[in-house]
Order: C-alpha cells, then structure tokens, then sequence
C-alpha cells in the first residue's frame, strides 16, 4: 500500500480527482474542511495558510482492490480555499453530495456547479456555521419558534464548570 | 385499476420519531401506491456539536464523548480517537494494552451486531429472536461493566494506553458470555436464517450492487455483503490485528439477508479474535526504569521551585501508603511521563504523584502533541470509522474531523429504497444498521 500527500490548487482539484478516478481510484473516503483562522495563536508554531487563506479542504481517495479487499493505495488531496467557490465533484463521486453538504453546513465553503446545496447537520433556520473558529461555542440560537421571538435563558456547560482558566 | 389512478404518488413523512425506525432520522418517501419512487434522508437531529467541542477540550477530555458516537460499540471509538492522537503524538503503546484494545474492540463489535441483527429481526416480527438476542448482548454488557465501570458509557482508552489492567478473571468471564453467545447466535440463526417470512421480507430486496457501494464510500458489513472482502483490520493492520487470525466474511447479492448472514458470521470470527487476545496476552508489569527519580529527591526539587525537568522524569515511589508500591499502569500505559496520567495509586500515595497528576489535567497544561496533522482509520461497527486530528502544539485539538461510517450507508439509502415496496424500508433500514449517534456527530 502507498499513500501520497499532495496539496492542488484550487482551479485543478475538480481535474486532478478525475484523473485519479480514471486511475483506478474507485472511492472517496472523506472530503472534510480545516478553518485555520488563528492557528497556532499562543505557540511557536506557523499557521500553514498561504496568505489570505483560511480553508482547507481535505478530500481522502482510496483505491480499493474489490477482488482482494487489498488498499491498493491512499491519496490524501489538500486545497486551499479562495475567493471563488471550489467546482463540486459529485458528477464524480456522488457521496460528495452529503459532504460538500456537511462543508457548507459547518464552514460556509460552498461548491459550484452542483444543485441542492443545504443544510445538512443543522436546521434551516440556523444562522452561521457553527465550526468556524470564529463562531463562539457558547454561542444559542433559538431551536424551535420563529427567530424574531423572545430569546431564552439557558445554562449552559460552561456555567458548571470551575472558571479557574478561562 | 385506471390509468390515472395509477399514476397518481403521494408523499409520506417516516420519523422522526417512528416505532419501526430506531434512531431519529426522518424518511420522506415519494410513493405510488406501495411503490417507493423517490426516498430522500434528512438527518441531524442528534447534533451534538461532537466535533466543536472535541476543539474546546483537552485531547483527553474528548474520549468520553466518543462513546457516544456509535453508542453500541463504543469501545471501539474510544481506540479510534486515541489512536490518532497518538499517531500525531508518536506515542509508542504497550504491547498488552494493544492487545486489550484489540479484544475490548471485538467484544464491542459483537454488541454491535447483536443489536443490528435482534433490531432488524424484530422490525421484521421476530420479537423472540431479538429478546434472545439482547439477552446475550446483556452478557456482554456485564463484562463491559467490570471492566469499565460501565456497561455503554465506557471511555476505556486514554491517549498512551487504557485506562486500567483488566481484572484477573476478567478472561473466564468474557468466555463464560461467550459460551451464551454462542448458544444464542445458534438459535437466532435457527430462528431466522431458514424462517420463510424472514427470507421473504430480506432477500433480494435491498439490494446494494459492488459499484454503487463503492461510488458512495460504503465499507463494513454493506460493502462486505457484496462481496468485496474489504476490512481495515486486515487490509491496514493497526495494532496487534497483524498477529491475529481471523477471516473476513463476504457475501455475494448485498441484499438484506446476505448483509444478516455477513454480520452473523462475524460475530463468530470477533469471539476467535478476542480468544486469541488473550492467550496471546502478553503479562507482568513493566518495572519503572533504572534513573527514576526517588520521590523524597524529586520532592525537595519541587520545594525549591526546580520543576521545569519533573514532568518528563519517572518517579520511584515510595511506599507511603498500603498499595502504594503497587501499580495497576505499568504494562497498559505508554512509559511518556509528559502524556499518560500516572496510576491513581502514586497520585493519591506521593506528592509527586499528585503533581504529575495535575500537569496532565490543568487547563493549558497536559498532552501536547506537536503542530501537524493525522488519520487513523479503524473497523468499526458499521465499516471504515476514521479520525482525522488536526494539532497546532496546544493540549486540545485544533480540529477533529469523525468519518462515521453510517454517513456514507445513509447517503446511498435512495438508492436502496427506489423501486422497493413501503414494507422493504423497513427491512432495508434495519440492516444499515444507522446509529444516530455517529451519524449526527
């Protein structure tokens, strides 16, 4: 088994999982997405974000052996988020669809050229993405009821919790 | 019947909350007549914001809420997570506490597949099957519960080994559950596997084919059912899975009833692994090495402020309390003094213990693996479960990224249920085997 890390522009990820695809790459395992907003904020370590960069998307290829169950080899792809939506590709893998669904949902990343793009984890009415660094984990919204009703006092983890280091 | 009749369809809502859907999922189904034309899945509601507060915690922190991701194999999750962290941490585990992370896992995967088979036999209306079934799962939970101290809730693992040795009779106990396993497993499958309503209700519905299981990322039992033999333990080994021995069943039609037989298979080949484990076990506490530090030297040191080198120096303790020279940890938890908690004995019996102790567990304080990232992928109860952990050298996760493998099985599901009847839904949902837990994160 080999296993390969590469990081791709933007403009050529769509190109370069096809290629891999027609290469025998057969599953995508996971497409997921890092906000690196603020990394290594406090420590001597360097966010890796090109400038200007925030996201990076994660996208796992495997090819898989069907005749032996063999992991012929795993291709871990990084690209770097810009101004322009990453192309979608669904047309490719079609579980793509839940997960670019999962990205948008969680870090507002969208994808172009796909239809359908919801939220997924999250409901409707919810405003943000709640895995953006900058999205308070305290952060409540209002599960049921319209939006511009009566906000509710809820406790909360945090306020059982000893405040020693906060 | 008329024409237009025919082709009129309707929508019909299935959950969130529906008796013959464990879990809360909601179906909405397009159907004409009994027809399933179109199923579509909305999920999400079991988010519990897994992954935004795995970033909030330290590493450690994050185990117990693994459990609750596939909550019927749970220790399984436990050695997924704190595998990639020490992965990323290049922490060197103990060769028992691989082995009992190995056999803790198998148990968990055979609760895993009593559930999946008793659920899906009962929704099909073989309540005896699935009684008998959760009975000898009970068993399981027993052992569990000695072992953990809890029968679902079980946050075994710690990052650098597990939590504690497992009791002296812990073995006879897991093959004495096995005994009725075994016992069990032989009457469901005289109950089901030749019953002609289950047969019936399963085969050939359902059907997955090899491509659409692979185009949607779909591993475990579904991929395996259609007869691609592939299993993380075996294809990459982690732990001491190189060492076992152990097949992998496969079926040939993906239908409902070979991904029954494939999980009812399994469950044989967990107990030969688990049996395995423990004749292979390897014994004896590693002693602590020849330059620890003696506890009075290290306490004076302390005294004078000189603590900057404590942290990764051993300690050789001295028995200040009854027990305290004893240790349950050596032998099950990686000898890296900066990572692993000490044994509650030498924290509760020596100052330096008690130290140790809390560098570990302070906020700001703790695990800190270097900045990078990783994955590990293990074989969980439903297929490939993968943690992808993302460090920037804090004591908590900079991200942590869960591939549940019930996402994939769900996302493939329209493609399942088009063209099946209203009543195949239910068989075909059973044998996903979605855990909400894991799905919804």
């Amino acid at each position: 088994m080999s296993e390969s890390h590469e990081t791709v522009p933007q403009a050529a990820l769509k190109a370069r999982v096809a290629e891999l695809k027609a290469s025998g790459c057969n599953m995508l395992v996971d497409l997921t997405c890092v906000d690196f907003l603020g990394f290594g904020a406090g420590t001597k370590n360097a966010s890796p974000a090109p400038e200007g960069r925030r996201y990076k998307l994660v996208y796992r290829l495997m090819e898989l052996d069907t005749a032996t169950g063999a992991v012929k080899r795993r291709v871990t792809l990084d690209s770097w988020v810009e101004e322009q939506p990453p192309v979608s590709v669904m047309s490719l893998f079609p579980n793509a669809d839940w997960l670019e669904r999962e990205v948008w949902d969680m870090f507002g990343v969208t994808f172009a050229d796909r239809p359908n793009m919801k939220r997924i984890l999250m409901y409707p009415e919810f405003v943000g993405h709640p895995l953006r660094k900058d999205y308070p984990i305290k952060k409540r919204q209002p599960l049921i009821g319209p939006a511009d009703g009566p906000a509710r006092e809820r406790m909360t983890a945090a306020d059982l919790r000893p405040r020693l280091i906060e | 019947m008329s024409q237009q009749a025919e082709s009129r369809s309707y929508m019909l809502n299935m959950g969130p909350a529906h008796p013959a859907m464990h879990g809360v999922i909601r179906l909405m189904l397009k159907l004409s007549g009994e027809r399933v034309l179109e199923a579509d899945a909305e999920i999400g509601y079991l988010h519990r914001a897994f992954e935004k507060h795995a970033e909030a915690d330290p590493w450690n922190n994050v185990i117990p809420w693994t459990d609750r991701l596939n909550y019927v194999s749970p220790l399984i999750n436990n050695a997924g997570y704190v595998m990639a962290v020490e992965k990323l941490a290049k922490i060197q585990v103990p060769e028992r506490a691989e082995y009992l992370r190995a056999a803790t896992s198998e148990v968990s995967r055979i609760t895993d597949h009593l559930t999946c088979v008793g659920a899906n036999a009962m929704e099909l209306g073989s309540f005896t099957a699935f009684l008998y079934l959760l009975q000898a799962r009970e068993e399981l939970y027993r052992c569990i519960d000695k072992l953990c101290g809890a029968r679902v809730t079980t946050s075994y693992t710690r990052v650098g080994g597990v939590k504690g040795d497992m009791p002296a009779d812990w073995p006879d106990m897991v093959r004495a559950a096995f005994a009725k396993v075994r016992s069990t497993v032989k009457d469901a499958d005289g109950l089901l596997t030749k019953n002609r309503i289950f047969i019936d209700r399963t085969r050939g519905t359902g059907v997955l084919s090899k491509e659409t299981a692979l185009a949607y990322g779909i591993t475990g039992p579904m991929l395996r059912s259609t007869g691609v033999p592939y299993d993380v333990r075996r294809a990459e080994p982690y732990g001491v899975y190189d060492r076992l021995e152990f097949e992998v069943p496969v079926g040939e039609t993906g239908d409902n009833y070979d991904r029954y037989l494939v999980r009812l298979a399994e469950i044989e080949q967990s107990m030969r692994i688990v049996e395995q484990c423990f004749a292979k076990l390897p014994g004896g506490p590693i002693q602590a090495p020849d330059d620890a530090m003696p506890g009075s030297k290290m306490a004076d040191l302390g005294k004078r402020g000189m603590t900057a080198e404590m942290l990764k120096t051993t300690v050789a303790v001295d028995p200040v309390m009854e027990g305290g020279q004893r240790s349950c940890h050596p032998g099950v938890m990686a000898p890296t003094p900066d990572s692993t908690l000490p044994p509650k004995e030498e924290a509760y019996g020596s100052i330096e213990g008690l130290m140790r102790h809390f560098e570990i567990i302070m906020w700001g304080r703790g695990i800190t693996p270097p900045a990078g990232e990783a994955y590990q992928a293990v074989e969980g109860g439903n297929g490939e479960l993968g943690f992808h952990v993302v460090s920037d050298g804090k004591d908590r996760a900079w991200r942590v990224r869960v591939r549940p493998p019930c996402f994939f099985n769900m996302a493939a599901l329209h493609e399942l249920l088009k063209g099946a009847l209203l009543a195949d839904v239910v068989a075909t949902f059973g044998s996903i085997n979605m855990i909400a837990g894991e799905l919804d994160r």
